[in-house]
């Protein structure tokens, strides 16, 4: 009890920090990076609901984004509608291209699945890639119209800013309610031994499709959100191989399977990438690649919990260290 | 030129390339059979090998069949050390934790190569390079040709080995059941090791045998890592036959999906090809069920 209360505290405070953190920061360039990593929270977040809790390996994911950015997009472009309706749109056609795929992948496990998913990303690349309606290879530009609320588009960066925070909270709590909820105990338990969880008869595919879905629609709102804070969208930028690998590196540096794990995840590895180009001058060097490598292996052999397991661990021996309070302290000093 | 022509043409070239995808394979099914880990580092092996060939070709002038015996034993090595160092500490642990292992290696391993290297594509010059054969008006290239013979022997070799020697049956053993295994005197953890030391330098002669005709760069691992998954899957993982015909349909979909269609869209069809047979053979073509 006294750790929840702990954790929810800080979460609160943390909030609070980041809603008035604007009104701090002038320069643009560090709300950019707060907005981009409110947005790779989101998407870490959604991986980690079928990679984390249910333990489905994706590799492909980035097609759930692209989905996201091009139905908003492709519906504002072509029939005028609202990026908001658009969004929702695409959230729809995101969950229902993760049960037509995820029905016959769900049949596939293990590494066969793993590398099922690497092949729709990589599909899903080449069809958009051609199709010369949505722009082939060249993009889709959106047009600026009058900022406002209504249509999706700001003069500034402060407005993205709450926008991306808020999408992050609405997914913060949905992912704690079905932590909670039978759901996530169903997942969890898919993810801990599938025949094990079969024979207690829950219905494996229902609820893997389930844990997609739900990852399917977050990414499509964050592909939305995306294109309309860009204004640009292209194969290259929301379909590419190499955003199917970050959203997955996000939960694991942070912590596979928790709430928050995404979000510290996201704070660690964005920042040090921005840092690490910035310093070093030009992009291209690929420093920031050998220390993700580096990074995910150790995390891999020595802490496959992430950092949220980190401080999980000092958190508990904390609070066992003050709840036998001397008894232990002596042991320790009896130890040395 | 006749449609039979390019057809025959389409067809020589696809089997030409589906031997080295059959090398590559047999390399990365090897270590999935024995150490039941797959390595999703396997592509960047190859562009290891292939970077290697490169510098000896820079640093003492070798042509990359010259530099194979070397490229080899280094493969060999790094094998053995990935073994000892990455997958040793989680041979027990959860199937998401051994996929994290080898796919922070594979990102470490394009990064290296591209933070020494650039983004550049290189090419390793040599005589052979632009010649070719013509029999009856459909031209094989030599250094393919010599990639696809090298690819047939490396797996004969390699079959030979696993099912003839006492070695071989040894890593059979240890595959079949660790434990059983251990208690007939057999050291399990030198038999992994051997395993990954064996698919990565099949892994060497392939970068080698490739680098003789195609561009070296960081990314090169990605295209080739992934087909290399791809025929794998579709043989089935751990069956060394499977792989070899699986190399071979593989690289004649790919070239025929380009010559029929277009050859923008000739991965997707191997991965939509991929992707009916798992979900009808959920153990891949040629495995067992």
């Amino acid at each position: 009890m006294m750790l929840k209360n702990i954790y929810s505290l800080f979460a609160a405070f943390i909030l609070a920090v980041l809603l008035i953190l604007p009104a701090l920061v002038a320069q643009t360039f560090y709300l950019h990076i707060l907005i981009l990593v409110f947005l790779y929270a989101l998407l870490g977040g959604a991986w980690n609901i079928l990679g984390g809790y249910a333990g489905q390996v994706s590799l492909g994911h980035a097609l759930y984004f692209g989905i996201g950015a091009y139905t908003s997009t492709m519906l504002m472009l072509e029939a005028g509608v609202n990026p908001w309706i658009g969004m929702l749109i695409g959230m729809f056609l995101s969950v229902s291209v993760s049960a037509i795929l995820g029905y016959p992948c769900f049949r596939i496990k293990g590494h066969y699945f793993v590398i099922a998913t690497i092949a729709l990303g990589e599909i899903a690349f080449v069809i958009f890639t051609n199709w010369q309606w949505v722009g082939g290879a060249v993009g889709k530009h959106i047009p600026l119209l009058p900022p406002g609320l209504a249509v999706f588009q700001f003069a500034g960066k402060i407005a993205y800013y709450y926008i991306a925070l808020s999408f992050l909270v609405v997914q913060l709590v949905f992912t704690y309610l079905m932590q909670k909820s039978y759901l996530g105990y169903y997942f969890q338990a898919i993810r801990e031994d599938e025949d094990t969880a079969r024979s207690l008869g829950i219905n494996i595919t229902k609820y893997k499709m389930a844990a997609m879905a739900f990852s399917a629609a977050f990414m499509a709102a964050g592909g939305t959100f995306y294109a309309q804070y860009l204004l640009y969208i292209d194969p290259e930028s929301v379909l590419p191989n190499v955003l199917s690998t970050q959203v997955c590196l996000i939960p694991i540096l942070g912590g596979l399977g928790t709430v928050f794990g995404p979000v510290i995840g996201a704070f660690v590895m964005f920042p040090l990438s921005e840092f690490i180009r910035a310093s070093l001058g030009g992009s291209g060097n690929a420093l920031d690649l050998i220390i993700y490598g580096l990074l995910i292996m150790i995390f891999a052999i020595a802490k496959p919990t992430g950092i949220m397991g980190f401080i999980t661990e000092i958190v508990r021996a904390r609070r066992s260290a003050s709840a036998d309070g001397a008894g232990q302290a002596a042991a320790n000093v009896r130890r040395e | 030129m006749s449609f039979d022509i390019m057809l025959g043409q389409t067809i020589v070239t696809g089997l030409l390339w589906g031997a080295i995808y059959t090398l590559t394979a047999l390399g990365l099914t090897v270590i999935y059979g024995i150490v039941n880990i797959v390595n999703f580092a396997h592509g960047d092996f190859l562009m290891i090998s292939m970077f290697l060939a490169y510098v000896l070709s820079i640093a003492v002038g070798f042509s990359p069949l010259q530099s194979l015996p070397f490229v080899v034993a280094a493969l060999f090595l790094l094998g053995i050390v990935t073994y000892r160092l990455l997958i040793k500490p989680v041979l027990n642990a959860p199937m998401l934790a051994q996929i994290f292992a080898t796919f922070g290696l594979m990102v470490f391993l394009r990064g290296l190569a591209q933070f020494i290297f650039g983004i550049d594509f290189r090419t390793i010059p040599t005589a052979l390079q632009a010649t070719r054969l013509d029999i009856g008006g459909i031209f094989i290239s030599t250094p393919q040709l010599i990639a696809a013979i090298g690819a047939v022997v490396m797996f004969a070799a390699v079959y030979f080995f696993i099912t003839k020697t006492r070695t071989g049956w040894a890593l059979l053993a240890v595959a079949e059941n660790r434990e059983a295994a251990t208690l007939m005197g057999i050291d399990s953890n030198k038999m992994f090791a051997l395993a990954w030391g064996i698919g990565a330098a099949c892994v060497g002669v392939a970068g080698c045998l490739l680098a003789n005709f195609y561009y070296v760069f960081p990314e090169v691992g990605a295209i080739f890592g992934f087909l290399t998954f791809i025929v794998v899957a579709f043989g089935g993982f751990g069956s060394i036959t499977g792989a070899f015909a699986a190399g071979l349909i593989i690289g004649l979909i790919e070239a025929l999906a380009g010559f029929l269609l277009d050859p923008s869209y000739k991965y997707s069809i191997v991965f939509t090809v991929y992707l009916l047979v798992v979900i009808f053979r959920p153990k891949g073509l040629l495995g067992s069920a």
